[in-house]
Parts: C-alpha cells; sequence; structure tokens
C-alpha cells in the first residue's frame, strides 16, 4: 500500500484573500517518493474527499505519483489562465467545481484534448470537446436541522420552501441560509442554473428577501449554521459536503428537492501546456472507472440517486452556454438583481 | 482428309483456346472502367469537397447570424450606455455546433467593446463574414449591426459572434464521405453493368460457338443461329467461307470418283493387251497391239491432263480472286490455244464477237480454259464450222461455241455434266470430263452451263454470266 504523505500544508487561510495571493490552500502528496512520473493536479476539492480515490490511483499506478494542490476556484482560474497566456507554469491536470470557468478556459483555448474509451462513453453532458470532462456528481440540496424543523415543514421541493416563507408571521423568517453568489462562485454557477430551469428561481429570491433571508460565502459555514440551529433550512448547498457532514452529525437532514435537482459535475481538464499530459489523462481516466467512481462515492463526490428520483435530476452541461454566466454585463445585471434582494451590510 | 473424330478432337486441342483473348477483352475492359472511375471519382470527389464546404458554410454561418441577432436583439441603453443582457439561447443555438468554441463581442458606436472577448478584431466595417484566428485555431466570423438613433446614443452598435470550424468541417467530410459512397456504388454497378454487357454482347459468339462445336465434321451447311446485325457479317462471312470449302470438298469428291471410274477401264484394257502382246508370238499381230496400247496411253495421257487440269481449274475458281475482264478476251485467247490437231482447216474454227467490250467478273485461265473444252467438244462430237461468240443477253454475259451439229439429245441438257462425266473413258475419243470442267468453272462465277439450239439452227453450248455490278 502506498503511504499518503502526512505532510499537509495550510498556508492560504492565513493570507488575506483581497491579496489574490497565487498560492494553494493546502499541499499534498500522493505515492512512492521516487515514483518517476510527478502528476501536479490542482483542484478545488477539499483534499480529504479525493484522497481516497487519488491513493487508490497511485496504488494501481505505483510509477505515479500526484502532488495535489487545493486551490479557491477563482485563483486557480486566473493562475492557470496566466499559465495558458505565458505558456509555463500550468498544472499537468485541473478539477474545479467552477466548471463554468473551466469551460472558459477550454473555450479559450488553454486546454488539451483527450481521448479514451472512458471518456467516450460519458454522456454529452459530461464533457465537451473532449477537452474536458464531469468526473463527480454532486447534487445542489435542502439541509435543514432535523430536531428544529418539525416533520410537516420538511420541505420536499422549493414550492414547499416557498410556502413556508409565505406563512404571516413566520419562524423560519431570517433563520434560512443560502450562498452570497458575490462571494461565492459556486453560489452563482447554481443560481445562474437555477435562473435558466424555471420562474421559480425568481419567486424564491422574492421571498427570500422579503423574509430577510441570509447570505453567506461558503458550504462549511452555511452547514454548520444548520447545525448549531443558527439557520434552521440552507438552500442550494452542495450535496458532497452536506452530506459528508451528515455521516457524522444527526441535526442534519438532506432533501434532493422534488421538482428539480441541479446535479453539478466537477470538471476536469488538461492544460494545453501539461508536462505530463498521458498522466493526467490516466488520471482521468481511472476517476471514470468502476474502481475510481467507488472511491469517489465513499466520500459523496458521487451522489447515487435512487432510480425512482433520477427524473428530477438536472445535470448542468459542460457547454459554451455557461460562457453566459461569465459574461461581464451578464454578471453585472444578475448581481444588481442580488443586490435588490440581499443588500450588502 | 480428317474423318474420325479422334481426328477431330486433336485438331480442336491443338489450337489456341479462347481463354486469352477473352481474358484480354475483360482487362481492357477493366482497364478503361477503372480509368474512368478514377477521373469521375477526383472530379467527383472535388466536386462534392466544395460543394460540401459551401453547404456547411451556408449552414453554419446562418447559426452565427441567428446567434448574433438574438444578441443584438438584446442591446439595450441604460443612461445613455449599451447593456447586453446576453440571451442564453444565442449560445444554445452555437451549442448546435456541439465540439465549436465560441467569441463574441459587442462594439458600441465608437469601437469600444462593451462585453465579450477584446483580443479578437472586428472585420471591417460593412463586411459580415469574416476568417480570423482564436486561441490559436481559425473561426468564422458573422457580423450584425444595429442602429440606434436615440438622443443619448446614436450610431451603430455592431455584434459579432465567431466560431471554430470543427462542426463545418465534420459537415463538409461527411457530405464527401456520402457523395463518394454513392459513387463508389456507382462504380460498383458500372462494374456489374459491364460485366454483364460483355457478357450479353459475348453470347452470340458463344451461341455460334456450340452450333459449331455441335456440328458433324462434314456438315458445312450454313450457319443458322439467330445473332444481332452486329455480328451478321462475321455469321454469313462464316456461312460463305464454309459454302467455298463445301464446294472445293465436293469438286474434289467428284474429281476422285470421276477419275477413279474413268482411269480403271482403260489401265485395266491396257494390262489385259499388254498381257496379249506378251503372250502373241505372231510379230505382226504383236506389233498391232503394241500400237493399240500407245493408243490407249496416249489417250490416258490426255484424260490425265483433263483431271489435273479439271482440279487446278475448279480451284482457280474458287480461289483467285475474281477481277474485272472482257469475255472477248477470253474467247480470243481460247481460240488461240484450241487443240490445233482437231481442226482440218482454220476456216472451221471462228470467232463471232461484238464491237464492245462484254464484262465479267472471273478469272480468265479458268474461263479459256472451259472454253477451250467447249471447242474440243464441239469438234468431238459435232460438225464444223465451230463458232466461239460472245454476247450479252439484257445485262448478262456469255461466252457460247456453237457447231452444225445436231448436238445432244435435249433430254441430256439438263445433267449433261454428270451423264457424260461419267461415262466410261475406255473409248480414246471419249474424255467425257470436258463438259464437268465447263460446269464446275460457270458455278465457281455464280453462272451455269446452258445448252440450246441458238437463232442460226447450230446447236449451242455456253457460259452465262452474271454482269458485274458497278460501272464496266
Amino acid at each position: 500500500m502506498t503511504v499518503r504523505s502526512t505532510l499537509i500544508t495550510l498556508l492560504a487561510l492565513s493570507l488575506p484573500l483581497s491579496a489574490h495571493a497565487a498560492e494553494p490552500e493546502a499541499v499534498t502528496r500522493f505515492g512512492r517518493s521516487e515514483a518517476p512520473y510527478v502528476l501536479l493536479a490542482r483542484s478545488t476539492t477539499d483534499i480529504a474527499l479525493v484522497a481516497p480515490a487519488i491513493e487508490s490511483f497511485v496504488t494501481r499506478f505505483p510509477d505515479h505519483a500526484v502532488a495535489y494542490e487545493q486551490w479557491g476556484s477563482n485563483d486557480l482560474y486566473e493562475f492557470e489562465r496566466a499559465a495558458c497566456a505565458v505558456g509555463s507554469g500550468a498544472a499537468d491536470l485541473v478539477i474545479s467545481s467552477a466548471i463554468d470557468l473551466q469551460v472558459k478556459l477550454v473555450n479559450d483555448g488553454c486546454s488539451q484534448p483527450h481521448h479514451s474509451a472512458a471518456v467516450a462513453a460519458l454522456p454529452a453532458e459530461r464533457r465537451w470537446r473532449d477537452e474536458v470532462f464531469g468526473v463527480t456528481s454532486e447534487p445542489a440540496v435542502i439541509v435543514y436541522n432535523r430536531a428544529l424543523v418539525p416533520s410537516y415543514d420538511i420541505p420536499a421541493s422549493r414550492f414547499d420552501l416557498l410556502d413556508l416563507l409565505r406563512r404571516p408571521d413566520t419562524a423560519y423568517a431570517g433563520r434560512v441560509a443560502t450562498y452570497d453568489i458575490a462571494a461565492s462562485g459556486l453560489g452563482y454557477l447554481f443560481a445562474f442554473a437555477d435562473s435558466q430551469q424555471a420562474t421559480t428561481f425568481g419567486s424564491l429570491i422574492e421571498a427570500f428577501g422579503r423574509t430577510g433571508a441570509i447570505a453567506t460565502c461558503c458550504s462549511a459555514e452555511i452547514i454548520e449554521g444548520v447545525e448549531t440551529g443558527r439557520y434552521l433550512i440552507a438552500y442550494n448547498v452542495l450535496g458532497s459536503y452536506a452530506l459528508d457532514r451528515a455521516d457524522d452529525d444527526d441535526r442534519l437532514a438532506v432533501v434532493l428537492p422534488r421538482d428539480y435537482t441541479l446535479v453539478l459535475s466537477r470538471a476536469a481538464l488538461i492544460p494545453k501546456h501539461a508536462e505530463h499530459p498521458g498522466a493526467a489523462g490516466a488520471l482521468i481516466d481511472f476517476l471514470l472507472s468502476t474502481a475510481g467512481r467507488a472511491e469517489l462515492a465513499r466520500t459523496h463526490l458521487i451522489v447515487d440517486v435512487p432510480p425512482d428520483d433520477t427524473a428530477q435530476l438536472r445535470p448542468i452541461p459542460l457547454s459554451p452556454v455557461l460562457l453566459v454566466g461569465l459574461d461581464q454585463q451578464k454578471r453585472a445585471l444578475l448581481m444588481s438583481r442580488w443586490r435588490d434582494t440581499f443588500p450588502e451590510e | 482428309m480428317c474423318r474420325s473424330a479422334r481426328c477431330a478432337d486433336l485438331g480442336i486441342s491443338s489450337l489456341p483456346t479462347a481463354e486469352g483473348a477473352s481474358a484480354s477483352l475483360s482487362l481492357r475492359l477493366a482497364g478503361a472502367l477503372i480509368l474512368l472511375i478514377a477521373a469521375g471519382g477526383t472530379a467527383v470527389t472535388f466536386a462534392a469537397f466544395a460543394y460540401g464546404r459551401q453547404a456547411a458554410q451556408q449552414a453554419y454561418d446562418r447559426l452565427l447570424i441567428g446567434a448574433a441577432n438574438q444578441i443584438a436583439g438584446a442591446v439595450t441603453l441604460r443612461d445613455g450606455a449599451v447593456v447586453v443582457d446576453l440571451p442564453v439561447s444565442a449560445f444554445e443555438l452555437l451549442a448546435l455546433a456541439p465540439d465549436d468554441r465560441i467569441v463574441y463581442a459587442v462594439a458600441d458606436p465608437s469601437g469600444a467593446v462593451v462585453t465579450g472577448y477584446d483580443d479578437v478584431p472586428f472585420p471591417p466595417a460593412g463586411r459580415h463574414f469574416a476568417e480570423g484566428r482564436f486561441g490559436g485555431e481559425a473561426v468564422r466570423l458573422a457580423v450584425v449591426e444595429r442602429p440606434f438613433a436615440e438622443r443619448a446614443l446614436s450610431g451603430v452598435v455592431r455584434v459579432m459572434v465567431g466560431q471554430t470550424l470543427r462542426a463545418r468541417e465534420d459537415l463538409a467530410r461527411q457530405i464527401t464521405r456520402n457523395a463518394l459512397a454513392v459513387l463508389a456504388l456507382a462504380a460498383v454497378l458500372m462494374a456489374a453493368l459491364t460485366v454483364f454487357a460483355v457478357r450479353s454482347a459475348l453470347a452470340p459468339l458463344r451461341r455460334i460457338e456450340r452450333a459449331l462445336a455441335a456440328r458433324s465434321p462434314q456438315d458445312l451447311s450454313p450457319l443458322d443461329v439467330s445473332v444481332p446485325r452486329e455480328i451478321g457479317g462475321l455469321v454469313a462471312t462464316l456461312s460463305r467461307f464454309m459454302a467455298r470449302l463445301d464446294r472445293q470438298l465436293q469438286a474434289t469428291r467428284n474429281l476422285i470418283a470421276d477419275a477413279a471410274h474413268q482411269l480403271r477401264t482403260p489401265i485395266a484394257a491396257m494390262r489385259v493387251q499388254s498381257e496379249l502382246a506378251a503372250e502373241e508370238t505372231d510379230p505382226q499381230r504383236q506389233s498391232e497391239i503394241i500400237a493399240r496400247i500407245h493408243d490407249r496411253s496416249v489417250n490416258l495421257g490426255r484424260l490425265a491432263d483433263q483431271l489435273l487440269s479439271h482440279a487446278m481449274i475448279i480451284h482457280r475458281a474458287d480461289a483467285e480472286p475474281q477481277e474485272r475482264l472482257d469475255l472477248r478476251a477470253v474467247a480470243i485467247r481460247a481460240v488461240e490455244e484450241s487443240d490445233r490437231d482437231l481442226l482440218v482447216s482454220d476456216s472451221e474454227l471462228r470467232l463471232d464477237l461484238p464491237e464492245d467490250p462484254v464484262r465479267a467478273l472471273g478469272d480468265a485461265l479458268s474461263l479459256a480454259e472451259a472454253c477451250k473444252n467447249l471447242v474440243t467438244n464441239a469438234f468431238r462430237h459435232g460438225r464444223p464450222p465451230v463458232t466461239v461468240a460472245v454476247w450479252t443477253e439484257s445485262g448478262i454475259a456469255c461466252l457460247g461455241v456453237r457447231d452444225s451439229g445436231p448436238g445432244m439429245p435435249e433430254s441430256h441438257w439438263e445433267n449433261a455434266p454428270v451423264r457424260y462425266g461419267r461415262r466410261s473413258g475406255v473409248s480414246p475419243q471419249s474424255a467425257g470430263l470436258g463438259l464437268v470442267i465447263v460446269d464446275a468453272v460457270a458455278q465457281a462465277h455464280g453462272g451455269r452451263l446452258r445448252f440450246r439450239i441458238a437463232d442460226s439452227g447450230d446447236f449451242e453450248g455456253a457460259i452465262v454470266l452474271p454482269a458485274p455490278e458497278g460501272p464496266a
């Protein structure tokens, strides 16, 4: 068995975010120290969640070691874009939950194609141009506090949530949380996808504004708030983190909204100037293989939905349509609408 | 002669077989077909490729224009500034080219890029399509203009949308590939048609081959095979050739039969007389017998001459090329070469010639020989004076010999050559092959031997020939 290097360096948390330091938040290394190929993977995924899969990979491919850097999604995008422009410094593999930014990297010609049977078998919405591939399957869920939300109030869908917020003197006023799309790229992506799916989202935003819902930055903070009872319900939380925490904490409960459930598939791409594109391709193929999928499922990076509920799943497709959300003016318009609902303090 | 079946087999197997010839015909056709398909294929490939490119270009240009129009429709003015609420549907439209990267930009009337990519330059004003480069790849760009005439802003907002060329190239390739598939199908069909055409075109030849192979060696009758007009000539020529062969075979058979018939009796008689001479003791009688043997042998010599000239003339009549000749010259030659021994005086042999030439097609030598035979017969069996005459009867050329005798009985005219030809040559005077030769020569020239009593009351034997076609 290959032993994961125990060295996990936490760097970025100590640095001021406004400085946009092009530095990873954490770094670790998998595989034998004398392995001839050292694959540099940069990802937004927490090391703890992805470690089982990558350890399994370096066990199966002892010639490969993986240097894993955990980045913030915007920093990662900016860094890789700069590397693409100068032609050096690129990672061998970039995996990001900011799939719109990944699509933009591909659209701007900063990636290279990877062809294999595994990627050819992917459904169309999980690959684009054979250059970016969806490797995970994570639903956007509603999380609630089991102790504080009575069973008849459990929101099974967005309509239920709307109804809860419409009640006069509702107990949920100011106790519902969601991502602040100005601060969270993932929240913005989900909001953009929601706005394409249904008009329900407009009503929901309006209800959030009316009842003083909380918009905050990060998955961890939102989930912790629900655990402690500061928030009763959280909307559009990334399922992988919520389920991971729910495993350890009985107070948390997770709902896949019945009207529709967005599914995010973290996007992997091989930068154009990658030094080990073959090894990166091998890692992608492994993550898509049965063994790789099983490892990802252990940490809820792949959520297997019961077959009865699959009809409600709406994967966010890897397609150039995501570029619309990144358009400067489109973004400004969405942000100004958001600010109308959640005025900055 | 080759009569047995075994002999015939040997003869056929020693001939070159038809395989080589037919293979080379197929090869030649295959070569021509390959050339045709290669040339046509190259032309069609280029045409299909050009067409495919054009069709793909048009289809995806419309996609670009459609997307650009949607974006242009979403352009509004807010506080005098150009604002674009980029429509998702425009990008969904562009995503119909599923693997192509997208570049877009919106420029205000001053030319400044309001939103989108500012690193791909707009095409020159007035152009709606252009080629460009984006992120290391070639792109096709489309531009839509939307004029504004507001208080706050007056001028043209330009929307540029571009895509890489992957879908276009795929479609062009697909169209080309389909065209080539059709071409390949056409080539196969053409090849099959050609094989069929060659087979069916050569089928009549195979029928002829079968008809000939099925025949007995003796059967030289005309071919009765239904064939298309194109090879009717071949069959007619074959039939004519076999008819000639048949005539020569028949003549040879007749000659052998005649010779056997005519030679056997005089040779037997000479043998008997020579035995008599050997046993005769009286020198007087012995020398008489020897004189008779001499007469017989002279006669036999003449008979042999006749037989050989018969064979030679019949062969010539069939084999020699026919030439245009004047029958008057033939008559003069016959008179000059006639056996002078027969004549009592020169006045007994006369010529009766017209002033104008009498044209005929034929072999002068055999015709003269036939005429000489008629003269000899006239002297031997008729009564002088003998006249060699040439004339025409309503387009038919005639070469005749008349004598003042009563002639042969009219009942013998019909088959005189056979009747007299088979008569035994025992008599010194009777060398009856003369008429056989005349008849054979006449037939070889397409004419006949005709007997009649002439207007002058003379008995006349004449060779009647069809006049030659065309100008004299």
